[in-house]
């Protein structure tokens, strides 16, 4: 195989031009995917382009990589037993391929590859990253669930090796009364692009979990975009959780295009040293009685940030709406930072909705009860961060399923503590704590306070 | 055991505790009473630790050793144990790894081995039983959920656990059915000895019938105002605090 190089938003045109021809689909929506991508560039790749939407995120470091095709097969063996602990049917992808060698597809799997299809969702001319996708994508998952079919859990884990820009496009169908939960993981080592799209489509009384766990290499980009649409009376339960990558963005484009659907769309972030991640979504509610709920749980150590943006759009005809929206963070360290920025935007008059944020420390009394009891203050207070946490995967209701969560977790908290133990001896604690403003909303947004005194150990 | 010398405290520069004097020897049981406002709940923070408590005058000594200059958890190494008038919710900490992370630490700090999960459960078993707690409250979150009595009774379970030398019980038979009543003094009583004194906050003579103090103490306006034996308990329930009260606020 050539390793070619790219960089930049040019890098992926020239990569579009090499190998248009031999790009699987219709080659007019991915030249049409290519002039919109043309037009937007990579958010914040040049100074000049800052739109709204990528307010908070630069891919500036995504346009400064160099990204190139694998030289040859890597063992995966230790990365797919990362996924291990279920028996389910099991979709394996390795830089942006399907590989059936790894794999035990369920019913009703087909591969991008064969059946290209880019969907009703997605929008090339809006998100510039869609775009880039669209323009490359070359596999993905095409998972349909037959109507009533209870398909248990499968898993996608999508594995990267090395230093490749991979854009899968996956479509997930549930037909009316199908139910599916869906365990997406994203692995991998190096410093690699990983920008999936993903559609899903929940038919009407259909119920689809998904679960994402993002634990990607700590040099590794990973973009995501979702777009779910759900019918009457369905479910979309998801819950993800950013612990890895350098530059993250799970950006959820959701539609209650039914009434009484429902929409839960959850998550939390465990970053630290440089990490970002951004948590964007707009929840549009479309028909009436629908319910959306959402919590994202922050914890941020190091100079880590974290980006929350999210919107909930109620229609004229949404009547009896109820969303609820919360984004919450513990900040770990004087330089860590979250910006959050709820919204809503409401033309229906019969609706219950809310959000808020907040930006904490931790509880004084619970502290101090905790110490009452003998506990150290430093392993009272890691205690407490661990429950913060934990509240939020509590939100995942599978037990097997929140348990690799769990794992990927205590595997984080392992890092920081080896990590704390060899820089002891360079820790201080004398710059004073100050966070950057909040960025005002076009709705509302809370204060935002550092968490007083003593950094969090593990 | 515990010597409390003009112990003056305040919150928020506002004084509540206005020179407490106070001996509780070795194996005794004293009984604090007294009207809302007098300081209980005060002292008993103050004597645990609580940051936002200000000593500005006095001492507090522990077996000898200066109680106010230690951190709460050096206290409760140490043998101290407040039972909250108001226990405090953990979500996300199970109440079995609270307790057995309360307990390791204690007996670590004491040089002693500590417990795995299989030794602590069997020992958080026999204990539960003993104070009549359902099953599940080990496994659920630390009292997320509880009903009153039931935070009461892990404050308790948690008491008998760790085995402290001082338990100071904040308004723990509050809230009460006289049979859980009956639990939490057995709790205390299976304590007693000459190596636990205890300090009992209370509004009520009934838990009294049962956990029969010492001595008791009231403490009204931030001093304490009188002290008698277990008969003054009985003589308070009939004639209240208004005759104890130098010039009633």
């Amino acid at each position: 195989m050539n390793a070619s190089v790219q960089r930049g938003a040019a890098g992926f045109l020239a990569r579009f031009d090499a190998i248009r021809d031999r790009l699987p689909g219709d080659p007019a929506v991915r030249d049409t995917a290519a002039e919109c991508f043309r037009l937007s560039g990579l958010p914040g790749g040049t100074s000049a382009r800052r739109t709204e939407a990528w307010k908070y995120t630069s891919l500036r470091p995504v346009a400064e990589t160099a990204f190139q095709t694998p030289a040859g097969d890597r063992d995966v063996a230790a990365l797919v037993a990362r996924a291990a602990g279920l028996d389910s049917p099991l979709i394996v992808f390795v830089d942006g391929r399907f590989r059936a060698d790894l794999s035990t597809p369920p019913a009703g799997f087909a591969r991008f590859a064969d059946r290209p299809d880019f969907g009703s969702l997605a929008r090339s001319d809006r998100e510039p990253m869609v775009a880039l996708n669209t323009m490359l994508a070359e596999d993905g998952v095409r998972l349909r669930i037959a109507a009533g079919v209870d398909a248990g859990v499968v898993r996608l884990l999508s594995i990267a090796t090395g230093a490749d820009a991979v854009h899968p496009r996956h479509a997930i169908h549930l037909e009316p009364g199908a139910r599916l939960t869906m365990l997406d993981i994203a692995i991998g080592d190096g410093a690699y692009l990983h920008n999936p799209v993903t559609e899903a489509h929940v038919g009407a009384d259909a119920y689809l979990t998904h679960v994402r766990l993002q634990d990607e290499s700590i040099e590794a980009f990973h973009l995501a975009t979702l777009y779910v649409d759900i019918t009457e009376a369905g479910t979309y339960d998801g819950f993800t959780l950013n612990l890895g990558a350098r530059v993250t963005r799970a950006e959820f484009h959701a539609t209650l295009s039914g009434p009484n659907a429902i929409a839960h769309l959850n998550g939390a972030q465990l970053l630290t040293g440089t990490q970002h991640a951004d948590f964007t979504s707009v929840v549009r509610h479309a028909e009436p009685h629908g319910t959306s709920r959402q919590t994202v749980r922050n914890v941020l150590a190091g100079r880590s940030r974290g980006v929350f943006q999210g919107r909930i759009e109620v229609a004229r005809a949404a009547q009896k709406t109820d969303g609820y929206q919360m984004n919450q963070a513990l900040l770990l360290s004087p330089d860590a930072e979250i910006d959050s920025k709820p919204e809503l935007e409401i033309f229906a008059d019969d609706v219950k909705c809310s959000h808020g944020a907040t930006v904490g420390e931790l509880d004084a009394e619970q502290l101090f009860y905790l110490r009452s009891r003998g506990i150290p203050d430093q392993e009272a207070r890691a205690i407490l961060v661990r429950a913060f946490l934990q509240e939020g995967l509590n939100a995942v209701t599978s037990d097997p399923i929140r348990a690799i969560l769990e794992g990927s977790v205590q595997r984080w908290w392992d890092r920081q503590s080896m990590q704390a133990t060899t820089m002891q001896a360079g820790a201080t604690q004398a710059e004073p704590m100050h966070a950057r403003p909040i960025q005002a909303g076009a709705t509302r947004t809370m204060g935002m306070k550092p968490m007083a005194g003593k950094a969090i150990g593990a | 055991m515990l010597e409390i010398r003009g112990l003056a405290a305040s919150i928020n520069d506002k004084p509540i505790l206005r020179g407490i004097d106070l001996t509780v020897p070795a194996g005794e049981v004293h009984a604090i009473m007294g009207p809302n406002g007098s300081g209980k709940s005060t002292l008993g923070y103050v004597l645990s630790g609580r940051e936002d408590y200000v000593v500005t005058a006095g001492t507090v000594t522990f077996n000898g050793v200066d109680l106010l200059g230690m951190e709460p958890e050096e206290r409760a190494a140490a043998g101290v144990f407040l039972a909250f008038q108001a226990p405090i919710e953990l979500p996300g900490v199970n109440n079995a790894n609270f307790l057995r992370t309360a307990l390791n630490a204690i007996r670590r700090s004491r040089g002693e081995t500590e417990l795995d999960a299989v030794q602590f459960l069997k020992l958080a078993r026999a204990e539960a039983k003993r104070l009549a707690m359902p099953d599940d409250m080990l496994r659920r979150n630390v009292n997320v959920g509880f009903s009153g009595g039931e935070k009461k009774r892990n404050e308790v379970l948690q008491m008998a656990i760790l085995r402290p030398k001082l338990a100071i019980l904040d308004e723990t038979d509050s809230g009460l059915d006289i049979d859980a009543l009956k639990i939490v003094a057995d709790g205390v009583n299976a304590l007693r000895g000459p190596d636990f004194s205890a300090l009992v906050i209370t509004h009520h003579q009934r838990l009294l019938d049962h956990l029969v103090p010492n001595r008791v103490h009231v403490l009204a306006q931030g001093r304490i105002v009188r002290t008698g034996g277990p008969d003054l308990a009985r003589d308070l329930e009939r004639s209240g605090y208004a005759g104890l009260i130098p010039e009633a606020a």
